[in-house]
């Protein structure tokens, strides 16, 4: 079913070379090159037989293309054919592949070859976790004996004086026992209280430790322990019989703590709603800008709150969008030559920056024209591969309750459906990706999954395509593209201070790094002004003539 | 008595030129005219004034003369703003107060002092080289 398949629909790839550099299995595949472009192939040609020929035709024309930088000329032969060592394999390494063209099967080393990046990538991850576990552990296993202690506190509050003096106790009354209830309700609200507000998935490792928390955690502590302190010498020692009095103190004990859980809620959760600060956040290799509002935080919440952002507002980070300024900025260095006469330490730079000050520079002219070369191709891509989507979505159709009753034959479901119409849009989209140079961010696999998430959900073809036309936010992107997990805060201020008027620090990742500057949002002076509503009144404009 | 004064506008090198207007009303039936219109005044809306240079200009124009009429063979000519009449200021009146000085009963002759804008005037100046007395 695949176009322009091999024989009889078995699709085989042969010829395979470890390509280190891209991560994704079909990236070893090849196809057909350059030679093939423009030619509209047959939909779901199975014939082998003149797709080999067409092949073979292509072959000598794509060994003569092979001047164009994008495409790579590589030939999928048959099985019957030996192994080729002089596949055509030209120029560059492969960074698109013609999975638009070509087969599904994958060659053994594909699956489990690693490129330079991933174990760099590894081994940091391996290193960074094991310490960050720990940590967390610990707090963890702190906070969980904190928490025992407090709500074990006013049970043993209660539960002491019946093991230790029973006979001198005396018997607990109405109000007494009326004071049980309420202390069991408040216990009961306080544990709901605190496994809301403290018993969260944990969002981020944050480098220092959080302020506010340990703050409440030691008065917490301190607090129960004076209790303890007074219940201690006053009431255990000297063996108090009014046992009313102990259970109004555990009472007492447990509205104490509810007071503190509601400093925590202000602290921790109210105190930051409020936004305070407007940060400006860009991203440091193409100078993608937002704005958020934040609230009073300290530099290092404000940091994750920003992350968080990042993942879900900026466009996801295409570094191949790089190479051409970097390629104009070495043009310009590689145009002269200096040569240093009279031995002085600064004169080089100096003197180039004068040559280039002078020098009759026509790159930009070159720049306006490649952009709009670009732009005009990108758009004619985009024409071909909208037609070639709206004609492939026209061949399915859903089948009704009645009809799949009646005709069982050749029914799908909707993965091998999105395969069924798969090949007859994979040129033209592999096209356009490679013009937007987005291949790398779309695999073979997510591309039909997300063909047959559309067509499950009664999407148009242009809602299928939009997620490839525009560069989304990181998270819609594949696990590979938010390898990037750990973020670095470079912050010149403490990270556990808060957020200032004119504080800047950097998020550092792998490829890139945001950087965030904050303004204070300023504080408004409005007044009033009362119009009455009977003031309101107009006149005509004159413009009288009168003679005299 | 001309006094001259060079304006530099926008739109042209224009002088102005203060001139005195003797104007004798002429009977006709009950009424004494004077044979022309009046526009402006601190009451009305100077924007619309075609004859001003100046849209806050509130003064009184003189928007249209009858051909043969006592302001036209007085020299009177469409565009003058009129400062004085008879010796009353009229450049901050209402336009009813303007029409009233113009037309009281007891007198025959009304002496304006207008302003007019002249282009032509400027021009032969300038290349003469010497404002003329």
């Amino acid at each position: 079913m695949w176009e322009g398949g091999g024989r009889g629909g078995v699709c085989v790839c042969v010829g395979s070379e470890v390509y280190t550099q891209c991560d994704h299995p079909w990236s070893l595949l090849k196809g057909e090159g350059a030679g093939g472009a423009g030619r509209q192939r047959p939909i779901c040609s199975s014939h082998s037989l003149a797709a080999h020929s067409e092949r073979s035709r292509d072959r000598h024309k794509s060994r003569s293309k092979d001047s164009r930088s994008e495409k790579s000329v590589t030939i999928n032969t048959p099985p019957a054919e030996p192994l080729l060592g002089d596949s055509a394999v030209r120029g560059e390494q492969v960074q698109d592949d013609n999975w638009g063209e070509t087969t599904t099967a994958v060659t053994g080393t594909s699956e489990h070859s690693l490129s330079q990046e991933d174990i760099v990538r590894i081994t940091k991850d391996l290193e960074d976790s094991v310490g960050l576990d720990c940590r967390r552990y610990f707090t963890r296993t702190l906070a969980v004996i904190l928490g025992l202690l407090v709500f074990l506190t006013p049970l043993a509050f209660l539960v002491l004086p019946h093991l230790l003096w029973p006979e001198k106790l005396q018997s607990c009354g109405t109000a007494c026992e009326g004071l049980f209830i309420s202390v069991a309700f408040k216990l009961l609200i306080l544990l709901l209280a605190v496994w809301a507000l403290f018993f969260r998935p944990a969002r981020a490792g944050l480098p220092r430790v959080f302020v506010f928390r340990a703050l409440l955690a030691v008065l917490v502590l301190l607090f129960v322990v004076s209790y303890w302190l007074f219940y201690g010498v006053r009431i255990l020692d000297s063996q108090d019989e009014n046992y009313q009095g102990i259970v109004q103190y555990a009472v007492s004990l447990v509205d104490a703590l509810l007071f503190i859980h509601y400093l925590a809620i202000v602290l921790l959760e109210l105190r930051q709603l409020q936004p305070c600060f407007s940060v400006c956040v860009t991203r440091s290799t193409d100078g993608e800008t937002r704005h958020y509002n934040l609230g009073q935080l300290s530099i290092q919440r404000a940091a994750l709150a920003i992350i968080e952002h990042y993942y879900c507002d900026f466009p996801v980070h295409n570094p191949a969008l790089l190479s051409a300024s970097k390629s104009r900025a070495a043009k310009h260095l590689a145009g002269l030559k200096v040569y240093n006469v009279d031995g002085l330490a600064h004169s080089q730079s100096r003197a180039m920056i004068a040559a280039a000050a002078r020098r009759r520079d026509t790159s930009h002219n070159e720049l306006y024209y490649e952009e709009a070369e670009h732009e005009r191709r990108v758009r004619k891509r985009k024409a071909r591969l909208v037609v070639a989507v709206e004609e492939a979505f026209t061949h399915i159709k859903r089948m009704q309750e009645e009809e799949q009753k009646k005709a069982p034959g050749d029914v799908m479901d909707p993965r091998e459906a999105a395969q069924a119409i798969f090949p007859s849009m994979a040129r033209a989209l592999q096209k356009y990706l490679r013009t937007t140079k987005q291949q790398h961010c779309h695999s073979m696999e997510s591309i039909q999954q997300h063909l047959a998430f559309c067509i499950t959900n009664n999407m148009t073809p242009k809602a299928f395509l939009e997620s490839y036309l525009t560069p989304g936010p990181t998270l819609q992107y594949s696990r590979d593209h938010w390898l990037a997990r750990q973020w670095t805060l470079i912050s010149e201020a403490s990270v556990t201070s808060g957020l200032k008027d004119g504080s800047i620090f950097l998020l550092k990742c792998v490829d890139f790094s945001l950087v965030v500057t904050s303004k204070k949002i300023p504080y408004i002076q409005m007044s009033e002004e009362y119009i009455d509503p009977k003031s309101h009144k107009f006149v005509l404009r004159l413009q009288s003539e009168t003679s005299v | 008595m001309q006094e001259v004064v060079l304006l530099l506008t926008n739109f042209g090198f224009y002088s102005l030129k203060q001139q005195r207007i003797e104007i004798q009303k002429l009977r006709q039936g009950n009424n004494l005219i004077l044979g022309f219109s009046i526009g402006g005044g601190i009451d009305q809306d100077p924007g619309q004034n075609p004859f001003s240079e100046d849209k806050t200009d509130k003064g009184i124009y003189v928007t249209r003369i009858t051909p043969g009429g006592p302001a036209d063979v007085a020299g009177l000519m469409m565009g003058d703003k009129i400062m004085q009449v008879n010796g009353w200021d009229m450049t901050m009146v209402t336009h009813d107060k303007a029409r009233k000085r113009l037309t009281k009963k007891n007198e025959d002759v009304v002496r304006l002092l207008v302003t007019r804008k002249s282009l032509e005037e400027a021009v032969k100046q300038s290349m003469g080289g010497f404002p003329r007395p």
